[in-house]
């Protein structure tokens, strides 16, 4: 009587995910979104411990079970406690590899033990665990070799053996007629699988097959659209999740699997529009990291002490940052940079967020936070630019793209793309180690200015010592 | 497998996503990252498949394979929903939890 009633649990899962997703999407619900996430899975695991019981036979592997949730849990809470907040956006991509992995595994497990345990005949039985685990491996592989290709293209490279091996962008035109009839060639396996479902021959193809199409997916993107790719095999490691609820036929799967599919391809949109793309192009397009400009023009570069000097005397200040900011963890100096100045010459100081900013939408934002930053102060951008012309000086930590002018001329890579008004303030400092080119490979005119000083070096170091040439005033 | 259960199936499905699509519509940048990690979390819901799975009797081996990838799973779901949910927090609290502190 009672396990009758156990798909109730599955149902309150479902509804706690549905919450916690939509709080999620506001600045003041979000980490009560984020327990009710968690507090739907809890709910779905004890439901299918539950359900388990009552099962013919019970639970058997009770030691396999409890060392496999135990593993797991340790693993991923420590990998999520050790992460630097600079190496969020990487994690992200892995995890969600993982959980692709783990979709196309059961579907593969299930497949296995159905080929190995039965005779399949045909009927809406076989096609629909054919299709259903057919699709699933397409998703879930595809999502494991894609993400884990983006978390290293987030990385910028791999070390082996010592030596630092860059990620490749490569992305020549005819890769997109391959992708098409790999993906083709993925459902006709498929469906020559529904009338021969013990050929494990096809089984093999298909997983071989998806893995190459999700590192050909990600190989030609350009490292300034990972993170719209990484929200992307987000959506198809949902996906994946459904399909797979379809061949064990349980609901929470196929429920939370197509939510998070549904409103992970939303957020993807939203993400591409902040960068004024399209989600076709990023896809299919090659950008970034293609051709480099060469640098044809140098630029002298100024020292903390005249930065120092013109600060004293400026009324407002808005920081720029950008990746640099992050990859030095100098956000704790930049804060001391603005009390410092706000104390001794009584400067207005903001920050100007730029919505790509770092290699993860909110990078910026979260590595402020960490440092104590008033919410108050991370202006986004669209509300920021109209201030610049009135503000005295614009300090542009180890961003480069996201203030480029170059964005405006509606040529190149960047075209299109809104950014950061910096070059209106009166005072540009940027804080970079070289004049090399950004993400996008493109040159930036802002640097040879007049009104532009280039402080070279880390941003640490020379946070540190522009605070220390402040402080000597 | 039913044409009825099959049919309930699609329907979960198609509303899912219908359902999805309407619940993220204006989300500002900064939150961005923590849903996609949150959502992420959620992804790893193959927890209860992998479960499902990896409860099987380990009589002569016939079973042993589909066993093992079932358990593989179970680990790599586990560190998907665990460390996504931790990671998400983490985030959180270094956003949004200031904002209410302040």
């Amino acid at each position: 009587m009672f396990e009758d009633w156990i798909s109730f649990g599955y149902l309150l899962s479902a509804v706690l995910f549905v919450f916690g997703l939509k709080k999620l999407g506001h600045p003041r619900t979000a980490p009560r979104g984020n327990q009710y996430g968690m507090m739907g899975m809890s709910v779905a695991v004890i439901t299918t411990v539950v359900d388990m019981h009552f099962l013919p036979g019970g639970i058997v592997g009770w030691t396999i079970i409890g060392s496999g949730i135990l593993i797991g849990s340790l693993i991923g809470y420590i990998m999520a406690v050790k992460v630097e907040m600079t190496g969020m956006p990487e994690m992200v991509a892995l995890f969600n590899g993982f959980g692709g992995a783990a979709s196309a595994l059961v579907a593969l497990s299930e497949t296995w033990k159905w080929i190995e345990t039965t005779t399949p005949e045909p009927g809406l039985e076989t096609t629909v665990t054919v299709v259903a685990a057919g699709l699933s491996a397409l998703v879930g592989w595809m999502t494991l070799t894609g993400s884990l290709l983006a978390m290293y293209k987030l990385k910028g490279g791999i070390e082996v053996f010592g030596k630092w091996i860059r990620t490749p962008t490569w992305g020549p035109a005819w890769l997109n007629p391959v992708k098409g009839s790999l993906f083709i060639s993925v459902l006709v396996l498929i469906m020559l699988s529904i009338d021969d479902p013990t050929n494990t021959n096809y089984l093999w193809a298909i997983i071989g097959m998806s893995c190459v199409l999700g590192i050909i997916l990600v190989l030609p993107i350009g490292g300034a659209d990972m993170p719209v790719v990484v929200s992307l095999l987000n959506s198809l490691s949902g996906i994946a999740a459904a399909f797979t609820g379809f061949i064990i036929n349980n609901s929470v799967l196929i429920v939370a699997g197509s939510l998070v599919g549904a409103s992970g391809l939303i957020l993807t949109v939203i993400m591409c529009k902040a960068m004024n793309r399209q989600l076709f192009d990023v896809l299919f397009k090659s950008f970034g990291g293609g051709e480099r400009q060469e640098l044809t023009r140098t630029k002298v570069g100024s020292d903390a002490d005249e930065v120092a000097m013109m600060a004293d005397g400026a009324q407002k200040i808005i920081i720029v940052p950008g990746y640099g900011m992050a990859v030095s963890q100098c956000q704790h100096q930049v804060k001391e940079f603005a009390d410092l100045v706000a104390e001794k010459f009584d400067t207005e100081v903001k920050y100007a967020i730029h919505p790509v900013a770092g290699r993860m939408p909110g990078h910026m934002n979260v590595l402020l936070a960490e440092a104590n930053v008033p919410y108050e102060q991370l202006i986004e951008m669209d509300e920021i630019n109209s201030e610049f012309p009135e503000c005295d000086m614009a300090i542009v930590i180890g961003a480069n793209d996201t203030c480029n002018p170059a964005a405006r001329t509606g040529e190149g890579p960047l075209a299109g793309m809104p950014i950061i008004d910096a070059d209106q303030a009166r005072t540009v400092v940027i804080i970079k180690r070289s004049l090399s080119v950004g993400y996008a490979g493109v040159d930036n005119d802002l640097f040879y200015e007049d009104k532009t000083m280039m402080l070279f070096g880390d941003g640490k170091k020379m946070m540190n010592e522009l605070n220390a040439a402040i402080k000597e005033l | 497998m039913t044409p009825e259960l099959l049919i309930g199936a699609i329907t979960l499905f198609v509303l899912s996503i219908f359902l999805g699509v309407e619940l993220i519509t204006k989300v500002p940048a900064m939150l961005h990252t923590p849903l996609m990690s949150g959502a992420n979390a959620i992804s790893g819901i193959s927890v209860v498949g992998a479960l499902l799975g990896a409860n099987v009797a380990y009589d002569g081996g016939q079973t042993l394979v589909s066993g093992i990838l079932a358990f593989i799973a179970l680990v790599l779901a586990m560190i998907n929903v665990v460390g996504g949910f931790a990671v998400t927090n983490r985030m959180l609290n270094m956003i949004a939890g200031k904002k209410r502190g302040d």
